[in-house]
């Protein structure tokens, strides 16, 4: 870890413009990705810009076409935004997303927009002594051949491989959330869809985000749909890791026929994967177990896998099956 | 680059010279000679390092020590000294919920931060309705137990300690 | 030495659940373990810089950028660092020439003034090297070296009778292969430790508080490397964050810390191994592939087995896992045969974890025998009562306490086991798939040479006992304090147990399910020997230091502890996730010398195996050669979430033959055949025989 200046942000406008005008600055917010990058010796700025005491820990409900929205600031922390009762009655499954992620230790500590931003667990990335593309563009991606259980199925490149890690970007994409940019031309929306990019030739950039921009809050648009929604995580242990994949669904019902349905996939791409084509195929459908695994078959098409990962296919058909028709029963899903 | 931050620590006021580099567990058991805390993986990834920050179990590990200026900080010897140790201390003991000890401070701190936290009626990942307020039971116990691993595998016993704990008895 | 032949010892304490000795001073955090000592002066604070390849030379190491860190005191590497005397052991031989011998390996030491600013020069010490092509991947293709002995002592190869003719008349053959993968201790404690090194007076030169299983195992093996007498190296482990194998010998960041201390004028140095680089430079299990064939009467009654092993060492030092072992003595059957061959790679070097060779021999073993239960039509437990043997298929000396069998009926009644349907898929829960599986678990009884104890009387009827024993969380400060009450027929109270430090009595190593028993027996025969020379009224003041005799009785005996282990799987059919809401364990150890610690030694145990069952894999990328999980995010072990209901209970009974205090071992047998309880309840559950650790949802998914 390099030495580093340390500088606790007044407002957020002047962390942005401290971190914009530095090109090795970074901001510290929750810190749980950041200083265990710091040394892994995986990323190494000269500047820190605290902005985790910035006011921008209040969740307020707004108003929105259909009804009420909440808007999250940065710094809620997960923990908090999980026990929100307005989360828990009006978008579970983003309360059940982070409470699928991580500890409760780590839950008290991360913020809202720190969790979208956190990178990749691959183990190449993690490890500065082989190569990998996003840690070190041009070296090579050491998971092509290497460690692939993790590994993406859909919208992987040559030059990278690896699949996003949390799980509340998951259900925020389900939802149609949008997060509120700070940067130095000013303030902009940006959706959760299109937050997080695919890996193309420049598996370094996560997200569409410029350096310098800061997140100060995520919006949540009301729906029937985000109402009756859950997330299914499949992963090794029973707590406490990585999903294998997961499932961000929410269904809104007439009979049962479906009306609207939000699915997002993490687990399976470089970003959280939302699976317009298996919504488009499901809508006006009777919901049934058969439907979604067909709807689930067809975003799958052109699903790339190796032996280590080829499993993630089958396993994320059957949990969306499993998320969807659980919903559909008002059954509790987890 | 060396800055001078304050931190009170099991009810004692410090003013430590720390490095940014050093991490808030590093100025407690290094610079403090604080050292209930334990460095188990020192990325997150084992609890033994979790105190109660500010009231709320936390990592010391992934955090700065410059960025928590002015934080108050309870470890388990706060908890209980040796001679006066917390019900929840007395539990670990009784049923056998340590072997080797190293996790175990960390353990007992996230002990107390999930009952307080089933307390304020936190949902966990195990909660059926979301909405409901939770029960302490065997599961919600252990799910939220779960940041904190434990090698000699004593999770069995520290159950039963948690659950007696959370008023339950032997159940 | 004085040697005393030790008489059986009467339980009063013994038997009785004390509470932990050191438990108050645990669950305050109160208890100092390594690199917590305070040192007499500030120390510098060690950080490792490890090699990138797995085979080479060091062709260059620049320290520059390093030196000009603020903070950075010096750095160590194969050009400057002091001289070893011995070089042979090639784990421990470190900084000595530019030689790598794989990937991880340690090419310099960074001193520094604080944790910051050593990690940071470790980062820039640019080190160059001329790499050569490597092999790091185990094939069976590549596992062709024959060691000349297996861990510790046991022949390499074992052959009797004809077994590919009984192969070829048995009515059923189950040949298959297994395999278990890389793992690693990963104990809670990294291995660290303080070293200082002070040659300016008579006595202790280099002075380690260090993080190990066996304090005199260090000093014997560091000081004629360091050229010094084994009376100027003094080693403490008062407290011990686990070790499960990994801190049974020392290891090449011990050596590191000792190099260091020689060279910084009697400042002592601070060493921590970070949990990444305890996956290069710590030891771990080797991955094993077992051929198994076993060949049987229709009616499931075996005659032949044979059990090929393939497995792993380093090129640097050998260490050959005796993965067959608990083949030769499980099971009758006239026709047997096992062998060990290894793969000699440029790795880090293998060694201990918790039940070296009965882990994954039983793994194999127990899974085979499920399958031959299946082939047969037979009930696993019966195809055991089937097998029993007589005598210790491999020595033909009588078994004197096997109770294999009660331990397997104790255990069907407690668990439930005569309702199980016969057949695989038998049963679902909603959307899981259950089953219910058994194993059979051993672990042979040892005590080791080289044990003694002092026995002292203070005032007011105390009584200081020292042994430079090592708790690493078995519960030694409590149990040998029962031990040594009940042996100088005192209350526990009255005892001042001494342990931890290579300056009391000699000590084995805590591991080998040996401690408490070597420890012991050293305990008595002092204490005893006590009594006898100085009465029960003594002098304050008066002692006696002895070591147990050996029983030549034992000698006559094959000695092992037995036990049984059931698992209820459930099987997600959609996602393939697997847990395991019940685990029982029962067991035949001879006396429980106290049932509180016996229990959590028991439920580790099974915890542990249960882990291995469902998660753990360190992955050895054979492109670069080392372990790219390695770190506690990516090496899944159990949490709590997992652990559900795992119980264990013990047979009433005790074993004079095995130790005076009538008990043997228990820190190993817990973890032995668990794993294939586990598959074989997935199998019952699912009809899938995995017959592959762990036992991961993608292995459940079509």
């Amino acid at each position: 870890m390099r030495e580093l200046e340390y500088v606790r942000a007044d407002d957020a406008a002047s962390a942005v413009a401290l971190v914009s005008g530095e090109p090795e600055a970074r901001f510290l917010a929750g810190g749980t990705n950041l200083v265990d990058h710091l040394k892994l010796g995986i990323t190494a700025p000269r500047l820190l810009v605290d902005v985790s005491r910035l006011p921008l820990d209040a969740v307020e409900e707004y108003d929105a076409p259909g009804g009420t929205g909440l808007r999250i600031g940065a710094n809620v922390r997960n923990s908090d935004l999980a026990a929100h009762p307005a989360v828990r009655a009006s978008w579970p499954a983003v309360s059940r997303a982070l409470l699928a992620g991580a500890s409760g230790q780590i839950r008290h500590q991360a913020t809202t927009a720190g969790n979208l931003l956190q990178r990749t667990r691959c183990v190449y990335f993690q490890d500065a002594t082989t190569p990998c593309n996003k840690r070190e563009p041009g070296t090579g991606c050491s998971a092509v051949g290497g460690y692939a259980r993790y590994n993406a199925v859909l919208g992987a490149s040559p030059d990278c491989v690896t699949v996003h890690p949390s799980d509340l970007a998951v259900a925020l994409t389900a939802l149609d959330a949008q997060v509120v940019v700070l940067g130095v031309s000013g303030e902009r929306r940006i959706p959760m869809t299109g937050l997080h990019r695919l890996p193309g030739d420049r598996p370094d950039l996560d997200t569409v985000l410029e350096h310098g921009d800061l997140i100060t809050a995520v919006e949540l648009p009301p729906s029937a749909a985000a109402r009756r929604s859950t997330y299914q995580k499949a992963r090794d242990r029973a707590s406490y890791a990585f999903a294998l994949v997961s499932v961000a669904a929410g269904l809104e019902l007439d009979g049962d026929v479906v009306r609207d349905v939000r699915i997002a996939w993490g687990g399976v791409a470089h970003r959280p994967w939302r699976a317009t084509r298996a919504e488009d195929a499901l809508r006006g459908q009777q919901l049934t177990e058969e439907a979604v695994l067909a709807a689930a078959e067809l975003e799958l098409e052109g699903a790339t896998t190796t032996d280590q990962n080829a499993y993630k296919v089958p396993m994320i058909r059957n949990t969306t099956a499993l998320a969807c028709t659980r919903l559909a029963a008002g059954e509790v899903s987890r | 680059m060396d800055s001078e931050i304050s931190l009170t620590v099991d009810g004692r006021r410090h003013t430590v010279a720390v490095d940014t580099r050093t991490t808030l567990l590093d100025a407690l058991r290094d610079r403090l000679g604080v050292t209930s805390p334990k460095k188990g993986c020192d990325h997150g990834q084992c609890g033994s390092c979790t105190v109660l920050l500010d009231g709320r179990r936390h990592l010391t590990c992934l955090a700065l020590a410059v960025s928590y200026d002015g934080a108050e900080i309870v470890t388990a010897a706060g908890l209980g000294p040796e001679d006066d140790l917390h019900p929840i201390q007395e539990a670990f003991l009784d049923h056998d919920g340590l072997q080797c000890g190293y996790c175990t401070p960390g353990q007992v701190c996230s002990a107390v931060g999930v009952l307080d936290e089933l307390k304020q009626g936190h949902p966990s990942h195990v909660s059926q309705d979301l909405e409901a307020t939770p029960e302490p039971s065997d599961d919600e116990l252990r799910e939220r137990m779960s940041g904190n691993l434990c090698r000699c595998g004593a999770y069995a016993n520290i159950l039963a300690a948690v659950r007696e704990a959370a008023g339950r008895g032997q159940a | 030495m004085t040697e005393q032949a030790a008489a059986p010892l009467q339980p009063r304490s013994m038997g009785t659940s004390t509470i932990r000795l050191d438990g108050r001073l645990k669950v305050s955090g109160a208890a100092p373990y390594a690199v917590e000592h305070p040192a007499d002066a500030p120390p510098l604070h060690a950080w490792l810089v490890q090699s990138t390849v797995a085979r080479g030379r060091v062709s260059a190491l620049d320290a520059q950028q390093a030196l000009a860190h603020p903070g950075v005191v010096s750095v160590l590497d194969h050009t400057n660092a002091p001289r070893l005397e011995d070089t042979s052991n090639g784990e421990l031989a470190i900084l000595q020439d530019a030689r790598v011998g794989f990937r991880g390996q340690i090419v310099a030491v960074v001193l520094a003034e604080t944790l910051e600013t050593a990690r940071e020069g470790a980062a820039l010490v640019r080190v160059t090297y001329q790499a050569e092509e490597h092999a790091a991947e185990l094939r069976v293709d590549n596992a062709t070296y024959r060691p000349d002995s297996v861990n510790p002592d046991m022949d390499t190869d074992t052959d009797e009778g004809d077994v590919e003719a009984a192969l070829a008349g048995a009515d059923v053959v189950v040949d298959e292969t297994y395999r278990t993968p890389y793992e690693h201790n990963s104990p809670m404690e990294p291995h660290a430790l303080v070293a200082t090194w002070d040659d300016a007076g008579e006595g202790t030169v280099l002075d380690l508080v260090d993080s190990t299983q066996g304090v005199h195992g260090v000093v014997s093996a560091l000081a004629p490397m360091l050229g010094l007498e084994p009376g100027q190296v003094r080693v403490r482990a008062p407290h011990v964050g686990g070790g499960f194998g990994s801190k049974g010998e020392p290891h090449s960041h011990e050596m590191a810390a000792a190099l260091a201390a020689r060279t910084t004028g009697g400042r002592p140095v601070s060493l921590a191994v970070t949990r990444q680089q305890m996956f290069a430079l710590t030891g771990y299990r080797t991955a094993t592939i077992s051929r198994f064939r076993l060949g049987a009467r229709s009616d499931g009654t075996l005659l032949a087995i044979d059990h090929q092993v393939f497995e792993q060492t380093s090129a640097i030092r050998e260490y050959a896992e005796q993965t067959a072992s608990p083949t030769r003595m499980m099971y009758a059957a006239p026709d047997r045969r096992t062998s060990h061959r290894l793969a000699v790679l440029d790795v880090a070097v293998p060694s201990w974890m918790r039940a070296p060779g009965e882990m994954p021999g039983m793994f194999a073993h127990e899974t085979a025998m499920d399958e031959l239960a299946v082939a047969c039509g037979v009930d696993p437990i019966v195809l055991r009562e089937l097998n029993e043997p007589a005598t210790d298929p491999e020595t033909g000396k009588p078994f004197n306490n096997r109770r294999l069998l009660d331990c397997l009926h104790r255990g069907a009644q407690r668990f439930g086991w005569s309702g199980r349907p016969a057949g695989a898929r038998a049963s679902a829960d909603g959307e899981w798939w259950v089953g219910t599986g058994v194993a059979s678990a051993t672990y042979p009884m040892m005590v080791q040479p080289g044990n003694s104890a002092r026995v002292r009387s203070l005032d007011g009827g105390r009584y200081s006992v020292a042994i430079g024993a090592v708790d690493i969380g078995t519960g030694a400060w409590t149990v040998l304090t029962q031990i040594a009450a009940d042996a100088l027929d005192v209350d526990p109270a009255a005892i001042e147990l001494e342990i931890g430090d290579s300056s009391l009595p000699a000590a084995t190593v805590a591991g080998g399910s040996s401690g408490t028993s070597s420890w012991g027996g050293a305990i008595v025969a002092a204490s005893q020997l006590f009594r006898n020379d100085h009465g029960d009224s003594p002098d304050p003041g008066v002692e006696t230091t002895a070591s147990a005799a050996e029983d030549p009785v034992a000698e006559e005996y094959a000695l092992h502890s037995f036990g049984a282990v059931f698992a209820e799987a459930r099987v997600h059919r959609y996602t393939g996730e697997v847990r395991v809401p019940r685990l029982l364990g029962v067991y035949s150890v001879g006396r429980v010398i106290n049932p509180l610690t016996a229990r959590s030694q028991f439920l580790g145990g099974l915890t542990m195996g249960l882990s291995a069952a469902l998660f753990e894999e360190s992955y050895r990328d054979a492109r670069f050669g080392h372990i790219v999980t390695q770190d506690l995010a990516t090496y899944h072990v159990a949490t709590h979430a997992d652990v559900t209901g795992v119980e264990a209970e013990w047979l009433d009974e005790e074993d004079y033959v095995a130790t005076p205090m009538g008990s043997r071992g228990i820190g190993e047998i817990g973890i032995v055949g668990t794993s294939a309880a586990v598959a074989n309840a997935t199998y019952h559950a699912t009809g899938l025989r995995v017959r592959e650790l762990p036992l991961t949802a993608d292995r459940f998914l079509p």
